[in-house]
């Protein structure tokens, strides 16, 4: 039974972690980054569910921990798209290498 | 085909998505594409969640995650982006086989973790409440200040973003 065991789950969180981990340093753009992002805050959702639901006595933490993280990804999807868009129009780009000037 | 077959068959399929989707949404220099891999994923990881004894989870992640951040995304996109950008995206990934490596070796460290750790059920676990009605009372009783810091946290959110573009927007203005 795969699908009730701890490190299935825990292998399948560290595996999206990665994936972000390398979205994140691979791809030239914002909103890629900010996509491999997500997938990284998914994992570690995926994580404490697992642990929620094979460890811990009391299964209401976790749930709760986990929708924390939620609504801090959107959280901050909302705050990133919106400086992507503060980015754009002061740099006509969204490439992180070409944005380079400190001066406000 | 036996019920518990069939749900391990389902299961697999699950993974399938989050892997495909996750390759997707990191490698396709086309950001659309990289979006609907990201929200391919996310339907998969709901998924794993109904199998961790929490369909309420499952629907707020498909609730938050695929329809909110994505469409956000999206947005992002369709605003951010000229078609010249666009193409040249599609062109040259830069630095591959380096995050390839590291990432790589992120994940061999994390396997050997888990190969080698013992986690130790405390008492009493898995048997718990699991039910909806039993999170609510939580959220509302012990937890409650979470409940209260996450909504204050989203409202400045909101607030933060509209700052954020309206300002720029002002200051292109007066020039």
């Amino acid at each position: 039974m795969i699908s009730y065991n701890l490190y299935t789950y825990l292998a399948v969180a560290g595996a999206l972690l990665c994936f972000g981990l390398y979205g994140l340093m691979q791809h030239r753009s914002l909103i890629g980054m900010l996509i491999s992002t997500e997938l990284i805050l998914n994992g570690a959702g995926l994580n404490f569910m697992a642990f929620n639901r094979f460890l811990a006595p009391d299964p209401a933490i976790g749930q709760i921990f986990t929708l924390f993280i939620m609504g801090l990804a959107a959280a901050e999807a909302a705050i990133a798209v919106s400086l992507i868009f503060a980015v754009y129009r002061k740099y006509h780009t969204s490439d992180p290498e070409r944005i380079n000037d400190l001066r406000g | 085909m036996a019920y518990g077959t069939l749900i391990e068959f389902i299961f697999y399929l699950f993974l399938i998505m989050i892997a495909f989707g996750a390759w997707q949404a990191v490698t396709s220099q086309i950001l659309m594409r990289a979006v609907m891999g990201l929200a391919m994923a996310m339907f998969g990881v709901a998924g794993l969640y109904l199998y961790l004894n929490s369909p309420f989870l499952a629907l707020m992640q498909i609730l938050i995650y695929v329809g909110a951040v994505c469409i956000m995304i999206v947005f992002g996109i369709m605003v951010g982006y000229t078609p010249k950008e666009l193409a040249a995206y599609a062109i040259e990934p830069k630095n591959t086989v380096i995050s390839l490596v590291a990432s790589l070796l992120t994940l061999g460290v994390i396997y050997l973790g888990l190969y080698q750790a013992e986690w130790v059920p405390a008492p009493g676990a898995g048997s718990g409440d699991f039910s909806l009605a039993n999170l609510g009372l939580s959220l509302m009783n012990r937890y409650g200040l979470a409940f209260e810091l996450i909504s204050v946290v989203l409202l400045i959110a909101i607030i933060g973003a509209v700052a954020i573009t309206w300002n720029g927007k002002r200051r292109g203005l007066n020039k």
